[in-house]
């Protein structure tokens, strides 16, 4: 006999999820993205394929962007989890990206919206950060906020994949709103 | 999946003792390859010990100026990291060099290192593997080995190992430390992986129940110039297949100090002590850089389909190293 049998499959989390605490009883194989989208009604993550290459999935967790489908909800206690609902914040108004997007008709499907416009939040907070990406002259200082030209946004968003190609549109929107 | 225990120690001790109260259990810290592997059925695990809260997400520098990384600091602020930039470029181009940006901000130093490789017929239960299950064959051998080994494979694997990180870290002589029920002890990352010889199952010196506590980083002189380059299907977001760091010094024109290592070509990072040793002492001249890179890859045994990678990666290591080395001063 082993001792991990006693142990039990489940346990008990709390989330703030756009704001709002969750305490939910989960299965450890729970993903955060199938928490999102079963247990809590929130759709606009999208499942593309599960196994974090396409970035559908992309939401912001204590401010980061990550993919949801690789994320097992129980090492989340007591995290804060941003989606695409809760960019907005609590009012009418859209996110400036979910504006951009919809302005530029930077999507055919849809599908990967979400995910675009979550990675794009994520993204523009690591550039102002001082991160650098691959295409960053590594000669550049460190510490000092990159600048997004398209090169990078391009490189920066790589981790969503869009099936329709609207690329092009995509970094139009998010230099609209890092103007 | 199958259902799995779940415990999250709040220390090192602890996590090890969580081991050694569930043998056979995995510590889960950023999660991307060891929750796809669980998915795909490929890991089975009955319970996981989070180790990703650890107190290890630090970066420190050492009175002897070494640089300590912590097992859990994520890739992307380690790339990010000033002192990293500054002093190991070729471990922060690395880093920035694979995977994607959500998934560099969940993937830790102690993760990366022990990721597994994503050879198709490893991930496929369908398929044979050896390492995944020993004596089960290679279905990869005389099927599809496109991005496959072309050194130090043998009959029962011929898988590489994905990481670029480690690559960087064995060029720079870094040290990984680790810590389990019989203490603590530190190998060098570039004797951390192995070769698949007669066991492609095991992938590395780890014992069971050892937890990576931290990266360990040699004190560097100041502006020892390195460099990380690349070579993959698309331009972002995939695995090498074929790559390169340098750690290069030169000084009155004489190599007096290089690190080279390969990614993309064998079961562990390759670090190329041949090529280091005909360099090392000689003209940094691009003569004696295409000899000692020669002398590397002439060990090379490519498969059916794999042959490019070896001129692939001479060419890249010879781009880095002529672009390291100073302009030779005019007569």
């Amino acid at each position: 006999m082993t001792s991990e049998n006693r142990l039990d499959p489940h346990s008990e989390i709390t989330l703030r999820v756009n704001g709002k605490p969750q305490t939910l009883l989960v299965d450890h194989r729970r993903v955060l993205l199938d928490l999102l989208r079963e247990d809590l009604g929130l759709t606009g993550s999208k499942k593309g394929c599960d196994h974090g290459q396409c970035g559908a999935c992309t939401v912001l967790v204590d401010g980061r962007r990550v993919n949801g489908c690789l994320l097992l909800a129980v090492t989340l206690d007591g995290s804060e989890v941003t989606t695409i609902e809760g960019l907005g914040g609590d009012g009418e108004e859209p996110h400036p990206l979910q504006r951009a997007f919809l302005e530029r008709d930077a999507f055919q499907c849809g599908y990967c919206t979400p995910g675009q416009i979550c990675s794009a939040v994520g993204m523009i907070a690591e550039a102002a950060a001082g991160h650098p990406s691959h295409v960053t002259d590594p000669a550049e200082p460190s510490g000092r906020p990159v600048p997004l030209d398209r090169t990078e946004i391009r490189e920066r968003l790589s981790g969503n994949l869009c099936r329709c190609g609207a690329y092009p549109r995509i970094v139009e929107a998010v230099e609209d709103v890092i103007g | 999946m199958k259902g799995f225990g779940y415990v999250r120690p709040t220390g090192v001790q602890e996590a090890v003792e969580a081991y050694a109260a569930h043998p056979g259990a995995r510590y889960l810290a950023g999660g991307t390859n060891l929750v796809d592997l669980m998915k795909l059925g490929v890991e089975t695990p009955g319970v996981l010990i989070d180790v990703g809260r650890l107190p290890l997400d630090a970066v420190e520098e050492l009175p002897d100026g070494a640089l300590r990384v912590g097992a859990t600091v994520r890739n992307s602020d380690l790339a990010a990291h000033p002192l990293v930039r500054d002093r190991y470029p070729v471990l922060s181009q690395a880093l920035l060099a694979g995977a994607s940006g959500q998934l560099r901000n969940a993937a830790t130093t102690g993760g990366n290192l022990l990721q597994r490789t994503r050879c198709p017929y490893f991930q496929d239960l369908d398929k044979p593997c050896n390492k995944r299950e020993p004596g089960s064959g290679c279905g990869a051998r005389d099927g599809v080995h496109r991005d496959h080994a072309v050194l130090g494979h043998s009959p029962h694997c011929i898988a590489t190992h994905p990481s670029d990180m480690a690559v960087a870290l064995a060029a720079l002589d870094a040290r990984v430390e680790l810590y389990g029920a019989e203490g603590g002890r530190s190998i060098p990352v570039a004797d951390f992986h192995r070769l698949p010889g007669m066991r492609p199952e095991r992938d590395t010196e780890i014992r069971p129940g050892e937890l990576i506590t931290g990266v360990l980083l040699p004190a560097v002189r100041a502006g020892v110039p390195s460099a990380y380059r690349k070579a993959r299907d698309r331009a972002s977001y995939a695995f090498a297949l074929a790559s390169v760091a340098v750690v290069l010094r030169v000084a009155d024109g004489i190599v007096d100090q290089v690190g080279l290592a390969f990614g993309g070509l064998a079961h562990r990072p390759w670090r190329a002590h041949h090529a280091e040793s005909a360099l090392l002492g000689a003209a940094a001249t691009p003569e004696a850089f295409e000899g000692a890179v020669a002398l590397e890859l002439e060990r090379a045994e490519p498969l059916r389909d794999n042959a490019y990678k070896v001129p692939l990666a001479r060419n890249l290591a010879l781009d880095v190293l002529n672009r390291l080395a100073p302009a030779p001063a005019t007569a």
